[in-house]
């Protein structure tokens, strides 16, 4: 067997073995799963309180509006004053007491209160204010002698019917899914290479902590230890992904159909307004189009993509997480290093979360998903929006020669920091190893 | 072919520091050549040279007639001075991957690790971890796993360091007997009785630079300066001591002994000889300690050093 894979095999073993490793692999999804399920009771638990709420309505103009829901029951009282209103609601253990003064139209609006124990949730403020306001507004409209019929039918929405010049449709839901598509590929791009690169560094620091390394390397050399180590983390990590996927999924499934749990929490007034937004601009016809351009979406591309990029960005950086490690003698003294690789990374997420969203082919979308550091996580979320071959293609293969050019840059760091003991390295020195 | 390796004119830099400059050594085979030096000197270097982890920068290395090669790793057992082994992994198989890494298949890996921890008794420590073993337990497997693909060259950096004696002892050994064996050692130290009991070459490096090197008897015969130490029993110390410096250069000499004698340490001129000596004494006094002082590796080390300037 040649030395790589004997490398590979003993990165792979050490790390599937470990015990942190099978306890993390298994024990996530569970947390995973009890934590939704821990959500979805307590918005359960939540939406479950009725809100009683006592109303002194002294100017009569509200009592249309004020109606009962299934959460909130309007209780009105006449011909209380403000004093007894507020200890009815203490005694009756209301939610919370709405009132109404007897003002005329224009200044009423100064004059409304609500008192409470509590302070009350901001939803639901948010929800009485804008009943209140319409209903004012409604009625000095009528004051002014508006037609309140007409304007309800002057009312438009739009929603441009959008097509290519290819003729396909698209639509701003469907938009939406793309960039979740992309979103989602460069996210998880972003915390494959955090949680394995580290893994990588870690691994390294190991070997320096327990000086085998010399051993190591009178028999192979540094750039073949370290693809090894590269390669066995992050076959491990697939391993982990790959359980963690089938793990949710089953699990997910189990929940569901054993404990029987419903897991769409019942709704919430917020959920209401959208869904009635999402009805009034998502007809049957939209909804059709969305389908259309899931199908019409470049999966294969996308998956390829996918793929290279992946690689490509997770190779690209896990190399230098490991010309750190051998930088360095112990975790603590990678600060100082970790942070020029974090920068790049969180900013290709930064681009790709606020300017593909805002213009995927624009030029700051187009610049970063040329640059080898930013491009697999930018290029990703572009991807979905339709981007052309040639631009994916220049773009891998910039990012191909970075890493050739990073590994050779690495692996020189790599050679002599795994020999060096006791100091902490400045930026100077790891340019001085380059000419060793 | 008397040499098993041969390093020409090996020079070395890194950044602005000079590691080594045009050094040169000869290994003969089936020998044990002590690479000696004081911290600091280079020798590190020079091993990791052979060993191949660092390319010179200057000069060849020739193995066994050929130049140094990637693929004659597997003929060279290396025990480094900073070592250790992968401190979760177990015994059995840390073994078997290092010994594969070094070019055995694993069957025939298998083969040998068993013998070697049947005959150091040591086979119940196989499925256990490193982390579970004393640190004298893990340079035995450290041992093993060096000397375990049969190389041709051994090269130890401070083999004993981390040993308690009667593990040194046992190291000391099994080198001894690997040398028996047909292997040669290059052997690193500023542990001057090791060399003493195990070199038969030595080459001593100095700041960067190889300023002695030979057989170690040799080195010794030319170090010594006719210089004997004597112990006489007389009444009459300061009288005797008169006498013998009218004949000879006389030191004050200390040693140990039973009774309370005169002693001296008495240098010849080369017009002298050592039976003259012995033979005048006799006549003047008892004689209870004659002995020629021959230079041990400590002193050479520190002479020659100093004699180079430091």
């Amino acid at each position: 067997m040649n030395h790589l894979s004997l490398i590979i095999k003993r990165e792979y073993l050490a790390k599937v073995k470990n015990k942190s490793f099978i306890l993390m692999t298994f024990l996530s999804p569970l947390i995973i799963v009890g934590l939704f399920l821990f959500v979805a009771y307590l918005t359960n638990v939540n939406n479950e309180k009725i809100r009683d709420i006592v109303v002194l309505d002294q100017s009569d103009l509200f009592k249309e509006t004020l109606v009962s829901t299934q959460q909130t029951k309007y209780q009105l009282v006449e011909t209380m004053d403000l004093k007894s209103a507020k200890s009815l609601a203490n005694e009756t253990k209301a939610y919370g007491l709405l009132f109404i003064p007897n003002r005329t139209l224009d200044s009423i609006s100064n004059y409304i209160q609500f008192f409470s124990e509590d302070s009350p949730s901001l939803s639901f403020i948010t929800g009485l204010e804008s009943k209140l306001e319409n209903r004012i507004k409604e009625l000095k409209l009528r004051q002014a002698g508006v037609d309140l019929d007409k304007i309800e039918a002057a009312k438009t929405y739009i929603n441009l019917n959008q097509e290519s010049f290819e003729g396909v449709k698209t639509s701003k839901a469907g938009s939406a899914m793309k960039l979740m598509f992309g979103g989602a590929a460069g996210y998880l791009l972003f915390m494959f290479i955090i949680v394995y690169g580290n893994m990588i560094m870690r691994s390294v620091i190991e070997e320096k902590t327990s000086r085998i390394i010399e051993v190591i390397i009178s028999s192979v050399k540094p750039i073949q230890l370290m693809l090894g180590k590269i390669f066995g983390t992050s076959l491990a990590g697939i391993t982990q992904f790959a359980i963690w996927i089938l793990l949710g999924f089953v699990m997910l499934l189990v929940v569901t159909f054993v404990f029987g749990v419903d897991l769409t929490p019942v709704q919430t007034p917020q959920q209401e307004l959208m869904n009635n937004a999402m009805t009034q601009s998502a007809s049957n016809a939209e909804i059709q189009t969305i389908i259309n351009e899931f199908y019409t979406l470049p999966i294969g591309n996308l998956i390829i993509a996918f793929v290279l990029f992946f690689i490509g960005g997770y190779l690209l950086y896990s190399s230098l997480y490991a010309a750190i490690g051998a930088a360095v003698d112990n975790e603590t003294d990678t600060q100082q290093f970790m942070f020029p690789i974090l920068m790049p990374l969180i900013l290709a997420i930064y681009v790709g979360v606020f300017t593909v969203i805002e213009d995927p082919h624009g030029t700051i979308s187009t610049v970063f998903s040329y640059i080898p550091f930013t491009s697999p996580v930018v290029m990703l979320m572009r991807i979905p929006f339709g981007v052309p071959l040639w631009e994916q293609a220049l773009s891998l293969l910039i990012l191909g020669m970075t890493f050739v050019l990073v590994v050779w840059f690495a692996a020189k760091i790599y050679r002599v920091g795994i020999l060096m003991y006791g100091k902490k390295p400045t930026y100077k020195e790891l340019l001085k190893w380059l000419k060793y | 072919m008397n040499h098993l390796l041969e390093a020409n004119r090996i020079s070395k830099q890194f950044g602005n520091f000079q590691a080594l400059s045009d050094v040169s050594i000869q290994v003969p085979k089936h020998s044990i050549f002590g690479l000696l030096g004081p911290n600091g000197a280079g020798k590190t270097t020079l091993i990791r040279i052979i060993n191949q982890i660092t390319m010179p920068d200057k000069g060849e290395v020739v193995l066994d007639g050929e130049p140094l090669k990637p693929h004659h790793v597997q003929h060279i057992g290396y025990l480094p001075e900073e070592r250790g082994l992968y401190k979760s992994m177990k015994v059995g198989e840390q073994a078997l991957y290092l010994a594969q890494l070094k070019g055995l298949s694993y069957s025939e890996a298998k083969k040998r690790l068993n013998y070697w921890f049947e005959k150091l008794e040591i086979g119940h420590w196989w499925n256990k971890k490193i982390e579970e073993l004393s640190k004298g337990m893990a340079q035995k497997i450290q041992f093993v796993v060096t000397v375990l693909h049969q190389p041709k060259l051994l090269i130890f950096d401070e083999p004993f360091s981390g040993f308690d004696p009667i593990n040194a002892n046992l190291i000391k050994d099994e080198i001894l007997k690997l040398r028996d064996e047909g292997a040669t050692v290059i052997f690193s130290t500023h542990r001057m009785e090791s060399v003493e009991e195990l070199c038969d070459h030595i080459a001593l490096i100095h700041q960067s630079k190889k300023i002695l090197d030979g057989k170690l008897i040799d080195i010794k015969k030319a170090h010594k300066t006719n210089t004997f130490e004597v112990g006489l029993s007389i009444e009459n110390k300061s009288e005797l001591k008169q006498l013998i410096s009218e004949r000879y250069h006389v030191s004050t000499a200390d040693f140990k002994s039973l009774e309370d004698d005169l002693k001296l340490n008495i240098k010849l001129e080369p017009e002298h000889n050592s039976q003259q000596l012995l033979a005048f004494l006799s006549s003047k006094a008892h004689v209870n300690h004659y002995k020629e002082l021959i230079p041990n590796a400590n002193d050479i080390f520190i002479q020659t050093i100093k004699n180079n300037g430091l």
